[in-house]
């Protein structure tokens, strides 16, 4: 029935002019995401979701300490988590600033894993929509495959949502064939209604994933915050026919987050959402958790952080 | 230059999905007795002519337990029972000792609360989820908040002195067995009254089981006595002389019949009777919260909820649209195993309900409107039933106007709020009713208009032991719970 | 030459929607003093003018709550001004019939007027509460007239008790239909009267004079009346005929508490009385972002 659902939505969205914001009621967007966390996943598909949480991860370093060091350590991880378990699949892309890329482009050389780039002023992204621009595009020529940059929230939360929506569609035709992710920044929106007005905003200019959070602020990624950004990616297909992605990041350290960010996705969206093409978790610390989950499942005992590479 | 070490695919979960653990309470930790006494007196003691009943678990249509019928004599023993203990011990305590052993009744239930999920889910056929985060939660709240009332009566009611009933005679319902049992006790005996209580017939046994807690607690014997039966012993307790109040819960027609026994005699009685709420969804509405607030509204307790949202009025701009994310979500319902804390919608509570369920369905198909049911698999045995959704739905329709008391919700649409409040009033009930709309203006001028005892405004079946719970016109009158709550269990004598 | 002039006779009629109608069955039954005498004929209301009545007050229902609490305040308040302004009269009609103080009953009367007049915009602040509930709502219980209240009254102090569950009733934005005092029902037509002049809405009191017996069962049985006050039926067969008959629609049927010769006590007053006539209405709110 979903198939017809969704036509009967899409031709009823054609005649709303032009994209229709559902507001959002907090309390029970709250509930129902904590009612999804309380979901208990089989064994075999935690398994599975594990390693779906692996594959679908930007492992991630956004410090301005940040060294090529640094990054080619995190990219060896990046291509193989577990040096001791050959079946631990590789990560999905790093995520480094634009400097970084040509050291992350040579130490994962054809593994696979994509390179993210922070590009365009992360992460306030107040300088000119110009440098932002000549950011997007130099990163992308030192090989960067997907570009985070961050959604215009002066401009937003001013209620320049054109100048918001223009800049995204500038930085999109910066990116060429990468991939184009928008960070909301929701923890500085103020609230649900927000988010979901800023997911339809970048979707509708082009973004290929919207994304919670930057790191650098309070309150990064929440469930039911990525419960209402699905929402409006559901409603956006709905409406338009085009498929974009969610990525969380922010606060994401443990196994169990990621599979209840999974559970939220797939509930909401479908089973066609958990594939790295259209879902992210964007994490530093997340993955060893994750990879200490995987062995305890695999051995039946829990087990030492020590035990694990630190990158 | 490190090269990444060949994986394996991982299993490809976007084609084969998220599959949830069958994830069992266990059940272990309820001591089921294979019999069942009435609890008169703080003893148990068999039933004077020997009627017996078998309680079943609704998932499987299995046994659990043998529970007494109580006959006149039992129930003229269990008056008298609590008409002594009245007398000697419960009106004279001083009633912050009164509040004290509610405190501790509140108590107990939080500690044995996972039990009594559990025996419940058994008995009544309700989701885990439910039992553990709903009904226990809310039992437990409140005894825990009548508690504080029994010695601040007098600040409840300005000018007016309080004063217990006596006797009270209560007949609870099988949807929510615990939590009616606490609803109806907490105010009872914090007022100072004794009480005589007959849990419904399929769902005995937390009632039974809350006899425990009682002689945990040092309840002074008499003071709660527990009558299992089927209607006619609730009949015998309702028309007993020795009863100076009723307060019963269940259907319309019970409640007419009971108000009917108690006409003239003098005797107070509070009814919580059946509903058709209607729950009323506009176009500028959060729409995937509303659709969660219709799915709450109707598949809660597999709709076995006098205040069910059984009435969708969608306004006519938006209603494909709601219909449609509506029919999505309830493909994403997960029916089955009662036990298994995934689960979202349970056991319908008995073959004889279950067949009213179907009859009405029936009806509603023939009478032409438009049936649509969630694919999800259903158990092999039990009692069952898809979440269900009727369209096409006309206001005379019987699905429309009766209270089919499961999970099926019937779709109507309107045009502007004034239609919306006509057809939403244009039913013999007044329980509840939902409002969704972002406009905080037409919720108050909505809310203004519904008659009916409870109105959620974005959001639906809320419950909490300071929120008075009762109906308008044929869905009873008195309230439950708070201030309110509490009236109904006292003389407010003036200075005379 | 000089002759006693010849008293102009007052013909006693219904009260129904404003007006003063005669009874539909053309039926009256004669009303003596308590003396003897015979004073005049009052209609003998049956159960079709009961039936208008409930009509009138329905249809006067949803406009006299939609006012202001203030204004029914101020006509609640005229009424009593109007009642004074007659007190003359009101204290003759009760001494004929036997009345053991007038004066007293009809001051308690008029101080009864005030004194729920000036409820009609406390009683919700007193019988009304905030919920503090254990979660993120915002959830307050108000109370709202129940609708048509349907009121029969006692022969005793047949002025008194009929304000006294009157005043209650209407103060909530219910309307009412009130069979007056069986014996005594002249007063009551004469408050009909004031209540005509004063600024009071057709419909929001109707006032039947006949037999308890046959007007308190069918008012019962009607299924536009939501409440029903039978503190005046004092015949046990009759109160549970008419007590099954409001079964049959789940009518709240409520009754004054206390003795019966307790009007003229001032804790026979009370917002408790007015809460007889009202039902709760629970709101519930999220409250997020």
């Amino acid at each position: 029935m979903s198939s017809s659902t969704s036509g009967v939505v899409a031709r009823l969205a054609e005649q709303l002019d032009p994209i229709r914001i559902t507001p959002v009621d907090a309390v029970a967007l709250e509930e129902r995401a904590a009612a999804l966390a309380g979901r208990s996943v089989k064994r075999q598909t935690k398994a599975a979701l594990l390693d779906l949480a692996i594959r679908c991860m930007d492992l991630t370093t956004l410090e301005g300490a940040d060294t090529p060091g640094k990054v080619r350590a995190m990219c060896a991880k990046a291509m193989r988590p577990d040096p001791s378990d050959p079946t631990a699949p590789p990560v999905a892309a790093v995520c480094v600033y634009p400097e970084l890329v040509a050291t992350a482009v040579e130490a994962l050389g054809d593994s696979g894993v994509g390179i993210a780039s922070v590009a365009g002023a992360f992460p306030a992204g107040l300088s000119s929509l110009d440098v932002r621009v000549r950011d997007i595009a130099w990163a992308v020529e030192q090989g960067a495959t997907e570009i985070d940059i961050v959604l215009n929230r002066s401009a937003f939360l001013s209620g320049e949502f054109g100048r918001a929506f223009d800049e995204i569609v500038a930085s999109k035709a910066a990116c060429g064939t990468a991939h184009l992710k928008v960070i909301l920044e929701t923890g500085e929106l103020g609230g649900y209604d927000a988010v979901r007005r800023a997911s339809m905003l970048a979707m509708a200019a082009g973004a290929d994933f919207v994304k919670t959070s930057t790191g650098k602020v309070g309150v990064n990624a929440t469930l039911p915050t990525a419960l209402c950004m699905a929402e409006a990616i559901r409603d956006f297909e709905d409406q338009t026919g085009r498929i974009v992605g969610l990525k969380v990041a922010g606060g994401i350290r443990t196994a169990k987050q990621s599979w209840q960010y999974l559970v939220v996705v797939y509930e909401t969206l479908g089973a066609r959402w958990l594939t790295p093409d259209l879902f992210r978790l964007g994490a530093s610390s997340l993955l060893n958790d994750v990879l200490m989950q995987r062995r305890k499942l695999a051995t039946g005992a829990y087990q030492r952080l020590d035990d694990f590479t630190i990158d | 230059m490190t090269r990444p070490v060949p994986v394996p695919a991982s299993p490809d979960l976007a084609v084969t999905g998220i599959e949830y653990a069958p994830a069992p309470e266990s059940t272990d930790i309820v001591h089921l007795r294979d019999r069942y006494d009435l609890w008169i007196d703080g003893r148990w003691v068999a039933p004077a002519d020997g009627g017996r009943m078998t309680t079943v678990n609704p998932a499987t249509e299995e046994p659990l337990a043998e529970f007494a019928v109580a006959g006149a004599a039992d129930v003229d023993a269990a008056v008298a029972a609590a008409r002594a203990a009245f007398h000697d011990r419960w009106a004279p305590l001083a009633p912050s000792e009164r509040a004290k052993y509610l405190y501790r009744i509140a108590r107990i239930l939080q500690e044995r609360s996972r039990e009594f999920a559990v025996l419940e889910t058994l008995d009544g056929g309700k989701p885990i989820k439910e039992s553990r985060d709903v009904d226990l939660p809310l039992a437990a709240a409140h005894l825990f908040h009548h508690a504080g009332w029994a010695d601040k009566l007098e600040y409840a009611f300005p000018g007016r002195r309080p004063r217990p009933l006596g006797v009270v005679g209560q007949v609870i319902p099988w949807n929510f067995p615990l939590l009616m049992a606490a609803w109806k006790l907490a105010p009872a005996l914090a007022t100072g009254n004794t009480v005589v209580l007959k849990p419904a017939e399929t769902t005995p046994l937390t009632a039974l089981l809350l006899a425990e807690v009682f002689e945990e607690a040092g309840l002074p014997p008499g003071v709660v006595n527990i009558v299992t039966g089927a209607g006619e012993t609730g009949a015998a307790l309702v028309a007993h002389p020795g009863v100076d109040k009723v307060a019963f819960t269940g259907s319309t027609d019970v409640g007419k019949q009971i108000q009917r026994t108690l006409a003239g005699t003098g005797r107070r009685l509070t009814l919580e009777l059946g509903g058709k709420a209607a729950n009323i969804v506009f176009e500028d509405a959060a729409i995937d919260q509303a659709v969660e607030g219709i799915v709450n509204g109707i598949y809660f307790n597999q709709g076995h909820v006098c205040c069910a949202g059984s009435r969708l009025l969608v306004q006519e701009s938006v209603a494909e649209l709601v219909v449609a994310k509506l029919l999505r979500r309830i493909q994403t319902l997960r029916v089955g195993d009662p036990l298994d804390k995934n689960t979202d919608v349970g056991a319908i509570n008995s073959r004889p309900q279950l067949e009213k369920i179907h009859e009405l369905v029936a009806a509603g198909v023939a009478e032409g409107a438009t049936m649509h049911q969630s694919a999800c698999p259903l158990p092999e045995r039990g009692l069952f039933f898809p979440p269900t959704v009727f369209t096409d739905v006309a206001q005379s329709h019987r699905v429309a106007r009766e209270e089919i008391f499961g999970p099926v919700l019937s779709v109507l649409t309107f045009r502007t709020a004034e239609e919306a409040v006509t057809k939403a009033n244009n039913t013999s009930y007044g329980l509840s009713a939902g409002i969704w709309t972002e406009k905080g203006s037409r919720i108050l001028w909505m809310a203004d208009r519904m008659k009916a005892g409870v109105v959620w405004a974005n959001t639906f079946n809320r419950f909490d032991p300071v929120s008075p719970f009762g109906g308008y016109k044929e869905s009873g009158f008195g309230r439950e719970g708070g201030l309110h709550g509490l009236e109904p269990y006292l003389h407010l004598e003036g200075a005379w | 030459m000089v002759t006693d002039r010849l008293e102009v006779r007052k013909t006693y009629k219904l009260f129904i929607g404003g007006a003063f109608p005669r009874s539909e069955s053309g039926r009256t039954y004669p009303v003596e003093s308590a003396d003897g005498r015979f004073l005049a004929h009052a209609c003998l209301a049956s159960r079709k003018d009961a039936r208008d009545a409930v009509a009138a007050a329905r249809k006067a229902q949803e406009g006299w709550v939609g006012r202001t609490a203030y204004n029914r305040a101020q006509i609640l308040y005229r009424v009593a001004e109007m009642l004074e302004g007659r007190a003359a009269q009101f204290r003759e009609e009760l001494a004929v019939g036997g009345s053991p103080d007038p004066a007293a009953e009809v001051a308690a009367a008029v101080d009864r007027w005030v004194w729920y007049a000036g409820w009609a915009d406390k009683f919700g602040q007193v019988l009304g509460t905030h919920n503090p509930v254990a979660g993120p709502f915002f959830t307050f219980s108000v109370p709202e007239p129940s609708g048509v209240a349907a009121v029969v009254c006692p022969d005793d102090a047949p002025l008194l008790a009929l304000v006294s569950r009157v005043a209650p009733a209407i103060v909530a934005g219910n309307t009412v239909v009130v069979v007056a005092s069986e014996r005594w029902p002249l007063v009551s037509m004469t408050l009909a009267e004031v209540l005509a002049t004063s600024d009071l809405p057709g419909g929001v009191v109707n006032l039947l004079t006949g037999r308890r017996a046959e007007l308190a069962v069918p008012l019962a049985a009607h299924r536009e009346v939501d409440v029903l006050d039978l503190t005046g039926v004092d015949d046990p067969a009759v109160r549970t005929e008419a007590e099954r008959a409001a079964a049959d629609h789940v009518t709240r049927v409520r009754r004054a508490e206390g003795p019966a010769a307790a009007w003229f006590d001032p804790s026979s007053q009370s917002p408790y009385a007015i809460a007889d006539f009202c039902e709760i209405k629970t709101v519930w709110h999220p409250m997020g972002l």
